[in-house]
């Protein structure tokens, strides 16, 4: 026990001593929640539109000037000629031109119908279609007030559940959180495990009285221990700077999180018994553990409108579970019997990692 | 052996804040000589052949290597001289040949020369059997004997051994310290740093450093009889005292 | 010349001796692409709703077929009680609750207002928003065609729409979207490779070695740059060939205008590695500080996200940020066929960069200490 401790220690001077890369660790997450609370907005807003007005009327003025106190729109310029579009979209400056059609007042007043044309730079699908959506919600109101229509006879009440205020650093919290969780976790284990490889201090430390197994333990509690502490800072910002509600048990919530960092410990250790110097290590967590980590866990793109094969792909990897987890406690209040499931695919994951991780060591050192 | 100088260092310094790692040293290298540069670890040897090799810049003082300042002509210097480092210096992932090619191309060597010089260092080496084996699956005791003779592929007028028989077996150094002679012979000069007292029975001359100054220069029967020893090592007890 | 050369085959060999190095650098990024790329999609489908029918008649019926025929809904389950959905809910099996009242039927037949309540599972907010969007269309749409069935004559005014889609009239996400990812794989691949180099030479000793020959600075740097430079085309080249035949990405620019500036950018962001590698001391620190530009950078970049959304002070920031000018030229050229004298700014900000920071690059590497 003592020598263990003896180990424990060596290792956490080992981390504490690179600096550089201590301030990263720690810098790195404020950085991120920071700028996904402040900085990131996946909503569309300001968005830079241009317009070519045909018709130069009393309405096309009015309704110009609506648009332009619409926070999604951005009235960059106005055109003179059709022409001139193509221009402006090979350039980037603007995601949609509103063409104004010659009479559109005439046709509005008289004839109740005056089509307007919307030229959608479609390269970005999912923008032209939310422009197009709002414009034409814009231009429906517009039509409402100005010739005094009532609305329609049917009432909608919406109301978002747990968000009231549709903030999305609700959803960036917990998803940063498992991104550097992951990062610190699997990563850095699996680096370092694959740099006492390459210098072969590994054989040196096999060769000692410490079982395998010990040795193992004592690399990877100093990491577990930082990301504990990182966790709780993530925590600590997204509860006083970004105001989010903490509404389940801190206790549960501890204790998933640690179970998520076991389970990318153990990841970072496979990683370490295949990769053969810290550059493979590296390039391995990178591809196959942080990108899917991002793009497959529900953090930014929703997992249930992806095709069918990667759905099924997304239910092998952790963070998807315990972003369901944290925001399940956080933002739902929810305890223990609620997300009883997801907890238990993140112990099963993280046993049968365990029982490879174990049984690839033991191969090596026969 | 002519008198001509190919290290000349005069009252040369090298200071970390207040700790001076290299205090004041002088001293002069011949041509074709073996010059034993010995101390304990943490002497400041290590930090001087830094900046004979002009790897580090010194605080004061001046020097010549191979007839080159070594603050104002680094190129020049780095051209004639050889280096072999304490730390290993061949890539533990390339073959014995593609390391010969690498080192030898990047001093210049064409390649006619760079192929000939592989050949005799596999007669002379008896490599013939590892010659396209990894650097990292040869023993320790070859690898050293390789990384010498990269270090003097160019034929430079001075090779610095910075502890090159560090870790090695018996044997492994008896050998090694005969590769060292051999060179030498051919015109040479080797610089050597060793902590094994034992080693400097082979030098030529020999200088023992402590605390950063050289408290001791001579050839080794001076010493000895200077200093009242029958070995080096009571030199070096002496002078550490 | 030759020096360069010497170097350039050393790296070669060293990365390929590296059994793991090859499928790392030619199979993972194609796999990434291609399964990133079916991933990274806004769009919202498979919306699970629950919806609390109080009204039990003909006409709640015909509404919740409609919205069970809709491509994004998927019907859960039709009940009366709020307590059950609201626990669905909070077991993430529902995202959305529709509450149809009493009397909605009969009100709708008389012209009263009908009060309809929508509950959204808002914790992805955006989620929540663009499902909204889409039920209330449905509910709109419907209501009117009941009240056209009524015989109610109505005369609708407003304004007509004509929208058309440029570029992409099939609104094919994937277009939008895997020239973007390609960017990130060759960004990451060149950025690590180059950034944990010289480190790795510092990590196990060779790096003295070769401080003591008299090979120059722009031979060493040019030298370690060029086979990263190499792979990194290789990279674009077999992703564009994917993008191209496997995602139809259609490529209405010119090839050599994307080439040149793929150039450009892999030597700037090779410079960045090697300054990286060049300030640091072990290959671990050389990876986080990496790692920690990746992120911003990539998050910063517009590839994910719209710039436009972002509050002034980060928009200024993202003009600072390589990743986001490839990724609009990429998507520029690729999609819209724009041509150099379009993306004239892009280029030189690149090109001005990228000579900084190899400058820079240049300078820190001390051979001399």
């Amino acid at each position: 026990m003592k020598t263990f401790a003896a180990f424990v220690r060596k290792e956490f001077k080992h981390i504490f001593r690179d600096r550089k890369t201590l301030i990263i660790l720690f810098g790195m997450p404020i950085v991120m929640v920071i700028m996904f609370g402040f900085a990131i907005r996946t909503e569309i807003s300001n968005s830079r539109i241009a317009i070519l007005d045909h018709a130069k009327d009393a309405h096309s003025q009015k309704l110009k000037n609506k648009i332009s106190a619409s926070e999604y729109f951005n009235v960059v310029t106005e055109l003179n000629s059709e022409e001139e579009i193509g221009e402006i979209f090979k350039r980037g400056d603007v995601k949609l031109v509103l063409v104004f059609p010659q009479d559109f007042g005439k046709g509005l007043v008289n004839e109740n119908h005056s089509p307007i044309q919307i030229i959608a730079d479609a390269s970005d699908p999912n923008t032209a279609n939310i422009l197009s959506s709002y414009l034409q919600a814009t231009f429906q109101s517009y039509v409402n007030e100005e010739l005094n229509l009532q609305a329609p006879n049917l009432n909608i009440t919406t109301r978002m559940m747990y968000n009231p205020e549709n903030k999305s650093v609700y959803m960036f919290v917990p998803g940063v959180m498992t991104i550097i969780l992951m990062l610190v976790s699997a990563l850095m284990t699996s680096i370092t495990v694959a740099k006492e490889k390459e210098i072969g201090t590994m054989e040196i430390l096999l060769v000692s009285p410490l079982k395998p197994f010990v040795i193992i333990l004592g690399k990877i509690i100093p990491y577990l221990v930082l990301a504990l502490i990182i966790a709780s800072t993530i925590l600590l910002l997204g509860l006083y700077v970004f105001n989010m509600p903490m509404n389940g048990s801190y206790y549960l919530l501890f204790a998933e999180i640690f179970l998520f960092v076991l389970c990318a410990l153990v990841l970072g250790l496979l990683i370490s018994t295949v990769a053969n110097s810290q550059q493979t290590a590296m390039l391995i967590s990178m591809m196959a553990l942080m990108l899917p980590s991002i793009l497959l866990s529900g953090f930014i793109f929703p997992i249930s409108s992806m095709p069918l094969p990667l759905q099924v792909i997304s239910n092998a990897i952790p963070a998807k579970w315990f972003i369901i987890i944290i925001k399940n406690i956080m933002l739902k209040g929810t305890g223990l019997e609620a997300i009883m499931f997801e907890t238990g695919v993140l112990v099963f994951i993280t046993v049968l990692l365990t029982l490879i991780a174990i049984k690839k060591f033991k191969i090596r050192l026969e | 052996m002519n008198g001509e100088k190919v290290i000349e260092v005069k009252n040369l310094s090298k200071h970390f804040g207040q700790f001076k790692a290299v205090d004041d040293i002088s001293f002069d290298v011949k041509k074709g000589e073996v010059f034993g540069f010995l101390g304990a670890n943490g002497a400041g040897k290590t930090t001087a052949i830094k900046m004979l090799t002009g790897i580090w810049s010194s605080s004061s003082g001046q020097a010549t290597v191979a007839g080159f300042d070594i603050n104002r002509n680094r190129n020049k210097l780095k051209e004639n001289i050889g280096y072999m480092s304490q730390k290993f210096s061949l890539y533990e992932d390339l073959t014995f040949k593609e390391n010969v090619r690498f080192y030898g191309g990047i001093y210049g060597l064409s390649n006619k020369e760079i192929s000939q010089k592989t050949d005799e260092m596999i007669a002379h080496l008896e490599l013939d059997n590892i010659k396209n084996t990894l650097i990292s699956e040869i023993p320790l005791g070859w690898k050293q004997k390789i990384a010498f003779s990269v270090a003097v592929i160019h034929r430079p007028k001075i090779v610095f051994l910075d502890e090159p028989t560090s870790g090695v077996d018996p044997i492994t150094r008896r050998q090694f310290w005969d590769l060292i002679y051999e060179t030498a012979e051919s015109g040479i000069t080797v610089f050597v740093t060793t902590h094994y007292m034992d080693e400097a029975e082979y030098c030529d001359r020999i200088s023992m450093m402590v605390q950063g100054r050289i408290e001791a220069l001579g050839s080794l029967d001076e010493l000895l009889e200077k200093h009242d020893a029958r070995n080096m090592d009571e030199v070096f007890v002496k002078l550490a005292r | 010349m030759r020096k360069i050369l010497i170097i350039v085959q050393k790296e070669f060999k060293q990365i390929f001796r590296n059994k793991m190095m090859r499928p790392i650098l030619f199979i993972m990024p194609v796999m990434q692409l291609v399964v990133l790329s079916y991933s990274a999609d806004f769009t919202v489908t498979n919306i699970n709703i629950y919806i609390e029918d109080h009204d039990h008649s003909s006409m709640s019926q015909s509404l919740t077929q409609k919205i069970a025929m809709s491509e994004y809904f998927n019907l859960i389950q039709v009940g009366n009680s709020y307590e059950e959905a609201y626990e669905m809910v909070e077991k993430n099996r529902v995202d959305v609750i529709l509450t149809i009242p009493e009397n909605f039927s009969k009100n709708m037949h008389s012209g009263r207002v009908t009060e309809i309540s929508i509950f959204a599972d808002a914790i992805n907010g955006t989620k929540a928003g663009i499902s909204l969007n889409y039920l209330q269309n449905i509910i709109a749409k419907f209501s009117l065609e009941e009240i056209e069935k009524t015989g109610i004559q109505m005369q609708i005014p407003g304004i007509e729409t004509n929208k058309r889609d440029w570029y992409n009239p099939d609104l094919n996400y994937k277009f939008f979207m895997v020239p973007g990812i390609l960017v990130l794989l060759v960004t990451i691949i060149a950025l690590f490779l180059s950034g944990m180099n010289i480190v790795r030479e510092k990590e196990i000793g060779t790096i003295e070695q070769l401080n003591v020959t008299p090979i120059r600075k722009y031979q060493f740097i040019v030298g370690k740059l060029l086979p990263f430079l190499i792979i990194g085309m290789v990279e674009f080249t077999i992703g564009l060939i994917i993008a191209l035949f496997w995602f139809q990405v259609p490529f209405e620019g010119n090839f050599f205008l994307i080439y040149g500036f793929t150039i450009l950018y892999l030597i700037l962001i090779l410079g960045m590695g090697m300054f990286i590698s060049t300030i640091t001391s072990s290959q671990q620190q050389a990876l986080f500080l990496a790692w920690f530009f990746m992120v911003i950078f990539i998050l910063m970049s517009g590839l994910f996200t719209p710039i436009e959304s972002m509050p002034i002070w980060a928009q200024k920031f993202t003009l600072f940020n390589p990743i986001r000018y490839y990724v609009e030229v990429i998507r520029l050229v690729m999609l819209k066929g724009s041509g150099i004298s379009n993306i004239l700014m892009h280029v030189s900000v690149v090109a001005g960069s990228a000579i900084l920071i190899n400058i820079l690059a240049m300078i820190s590497y001390k051979k001399t200490a």
